[in-house]
């Protein structure tokens, strides 16, 4: 026969679902927060947003273009870690902030160590920590015209009291997108409608959080400090949207939990023992640099191999 | 009540449409017909004609070498033109005997045989052997091996493969639909050879008809009945389809006998139904002819050893071209570069494709999403078994449970990034288990 026809080992027919897909569902998903914090903060927030995206494509693109690499920025990913960044920032940094923190990010955190699937951290947390570190106080200014005092969380360190109800609705001080809880988590389920994440990691995440604030905040078995705390800070923008990175958090089922469990504890041992009051994104940075070690760990058993002949089988 | 099932999966496009409501259409070969030596697993058969005998309609042209092994019929009466190396769907080269059809499809006499409630079990046993029944499922297990476990009394279940998860194959369904009797009978045979076994139809959710004829056929049966399994892809795999039945679990190196049981897939039910009563050899078999590339797919009985041209020209041939045709279905199917291939005792279909999506997608970096180990039914990590077959690390992959895989093709299916996973593993087990056969 001389027609061309295709030959290939089996499978031969495909789900359908691309890196690209996903990647836009996340944007999407992470629209609401960010859609808040614009409205919150006002159009400045937006463009520092768009800065950042722009900043991480741009970087990619140009990376690429000069180390004769296929070019990758098709695949959003770079999208997401802008975005990411730009909600992390408070809405009163300077325009280059994001521009800085998106090359870093982009360059050193993916680029320099492969590109995507091969950070082994959060490129956008990397980022938000190295100009944490860089510019403490252009990144910890929270005060605009509308919020003047402390981020609720800082005042909750402080021991002030602070307006619980404010706090999930949003309309309090802090990083442009972590302010909503109501936003966040509108996000988060159109993510977990769409079957881009699932509660293993973020539930893990937060019920072990909420436990060591019961245990250790020193408040004991107190409500309003403990939704403070849960809906206060970064916790659940860094548990919807970071902490469920595919390429930083753990491949293997139980490691997702265990990931999810450590980061509950390094966050609550941050948050109340450390001498700031935020500590979602060291904990989640700490937690990544572990998950090669967690899926080490959890390697699971394939299926029929009884529990005990590991070795039998083998041999 | 939880719907039976295993923890894995996907679920592929059923394409089953196509063909559901098809009847069954027998087919007569107008060429020449090939017999491939080895259509089962274990040693090839060895031809017992030479080139210019005459040979007639279920007479034995090849004979078992040995205890994996099966026998080979004429389905035709013609004349043996040759012996020679033929292409397989597979993609190998096999020693096969070619018979020149001459039309008249005179049979031999067919013996006589006794009613099998009065046969023994080393009668029953020896008849299916004699008729070279295999599992027709797709891997070609000499059935009369299956059927003689080394402790008959553990067999606690004989489960009949009703489920045909495969995507566009809908063979077994028609088989279920126009002739239960047949299925239902081969699954008594088998029964009666294990005192404490019980038969089990496992059939998928997806053919309620199926499922009600079976049940109307099984409600006098105190030893039979129908179980309604989840439809996911691959529910028909032999290990998944014990753990959904019966809720054990084996390993690759283990035998469904382990278990406690037997599992056949219903064409073989069938043949093994016709071997004990009517002492005819297996000669037919059903074939699903599908896709969208077809023009008028179909289900038909064919003789075993008729090219798929043949079957492809009776199904009007192709109103598109295709860009991949498959020997089986999508998901476990061998892609073929000729039709002029012989079906075999284990074709199940042939399905034609006018989009390949294995070309149209190149693979991307892994992104780590965990949707193929949430997909592997063998619980396994394809993405890491991937990489240790791209980086050489034959020790972690065996250690990573690599052997374990069972080819089933739904890391590949579901990979976002589109990674060739599956055939990553394949490769390698490929490899390690030819050494194994070294040493």
């Amino acid at each position: 026969m001389s027609e061309f026809r295709n030959v290939s080992s089996n499978p031969h027919v495909r789900s359908g679902s691309t890196t690209t897909n996903i990647m836009l569902w996340v944007i999407i998903g992470l629209c609401f927060p960010a859609a808040f914090g614009v409205f919150n903060f006002g159009l400045y927030a937006l463009v520092l947003i768009l800065l950042a995206i722009a900043s991480t494509v741009a970087t990619e693109f140009i990376y690429e273009k000069l180390m004769h690499k296929p070019n990758t920025i098709g695949d959003l990913s770079a999208v997401v870690t802008g975005l990411l960044l730009g909600i992390n920032l408070p809405s009163t940094a300077p325009f280059w902030l994001p521009i800085i923190g998106g090359i870093f990010g982009i360059l050193v955190v993916k680029m320099l160590f492969g590109g995507l699937g091969q950070n082994f951290m959060n490129p956008a947390l990397g980022a938000r920590c190295f100009l944490v570190i860089s510019f403490p106080r252009l990144m910890t200014n929270f005060v605009t015209d509308t919020y003047t005092g402390a981020t609720p969380l800082a005042a909750l360190k402080a021991g002030e009291e602070v307006d619980v109800m404010k706090m999930i609705e949003g309309f309090t001080g802090g990083v442009i997108g972590e302010t909503s809880m109501i936003a966040i988590v509108i996000g988060a389920c159109v993510l977990i409608m769409a079957g881009i994440i699932d509660l293993r990691i973020p539930g893990s995440y937060i019920v072990s959080f909420g436990i060591f604030v019961i245990l250790f905040g020193g408040r004991g078995w107190n409500p309003a400090y403990l939704s403070a705390q849960l809906a206060g800070g970064g916790l659940m923008l860094g548990a919807f949207f970071m902490a469920t990175d595919y390429v930083t958090s753990p491949i293997t089922n139980v490691g997702k939990y265990i990931y999810g469990i450590i980061l509950g504890l390094l966050t609550g041992i941050f948050r109340i023992f450390g001498s700031g009051a935020e500590g979602v994104s060291y904990a989640i940075i700490i937690g990544n640099l572990l998950v090669p070690l967690i899926e080490r760990w959890t390697l699971p058993r394939a299926f029929g191999i009884p529990k005990k002949s590991r070795k039998e089988v083998k041999a | 009540m939880a719907r039976l099932t295993f923890v894995g999966g996907v679920h592929p496009y059923e394409g089953k449409e196509l063909t559901m409501d098809k009847p069954i259409k027998s087919v007569l070969p107008k060429g020449d017909l090939v017999y491939p030596l080895s259509q089962h697993i274990g040693a090839p058969a060895s031809p017992i004609v030479a080139v210019g005998d005459h040979v007639l309609t279920g007479q034995k042209i090849a004979e078992a070498s040995g205890f994996v092994s099966a026998p080979i019929y004429a389905t035709v009466s013609g004349t043996v033109k040759a012996i020679e190396p033929r292409r397989l769907a597979t993609g190998g080269m096999c020693n096969s005997i070619i018979v020149e059809n001459d039309g008249l499809y005179e049979e031999v006499e067919w013996p006589e045989v006794k009613p099998w409630e009065e046969m023994t079990s080393e009668e029953i046993v020896a008849a299916v052997r004699e008729a070279g029944v295999v599992g027709m499922g797709g891997a070609g297990f000499p059935t009369a091996v299956k059927l003689s476990p080394k402790e008959p009394d553990k067999i606690e279940y004989v489960i009949a493969n009703c489920s045909e998860c495969e995507p566009y194959l809908t063979s077994d369904y028609r088989r279920m639909i126009e002739e239960p009797e047949l299925i239902i009978g081969g699954l008594k045979i088998a029964v009666s050879l294990f005192p404490n076994a019980r038969g089990i139809l496992a059939v998928e959710d997806n053919k309620p008809e199926a499922i009600k004829k079976l049940r109307e056929l099984v409600k006098d049966e105190p030893k039979l009945e129908v179980k309604q399994l989840q439809t996911k892809y691959p529910q028909g795999a032999e290990r998944m389809l014990i753990y959904a039945c019966t809720g054990r679990s084996i390993n690759s190196s283990m035998l469904p006998a382990d278990a406690g049981c037997i599992v056949d897939n219903t064409d073989t039910l069938c043949a093994v139904y016709r071997a004990v009563t009517e002492g005819r050899p297996l000669m037919e078999r059903i074939v699903t002819i599908t896709g969208d590339a077809i023009k008028d797919p179909c289900n038909y009985k064919v003789k075993i050893g008729t090219s798929y041209q043949e079957l492809l020209d009776d199904a009007g041939g192709f109103y598109k071209t295709p860009q991949k045709i498959i020997s089986g279905g999508p998901m476990m199917g061998f892609a073929l570069w000729d039709t002029e291939v012989p079906t075999t005792k284990t074709a199940s279909a042939l399905t034609c494709l006018t989009e390949d999506a294995v070309s149209a997608m190149e693979p991307t970096a892994c992104i780590n999403c965990a949707r193929c180990v949430e997909a592997c039914p063998e619980q396994l990590i394809p993405k890491n078994l991937a990489d240790a077959v791209e980086h050489g690390q034959t020790d972690r992959f065996l250690k990573e449970y690599g052997m374990e895989c069972c080819e089933c093709g739904c890391c590949s299916f579901i990979c976002p990034a589109h990674r060739h996973l599956t055939q990553l593993i394949k490769g390698m087990r490929k490899i390690q288990l030819a050494q194994r056969k070294k040493k």
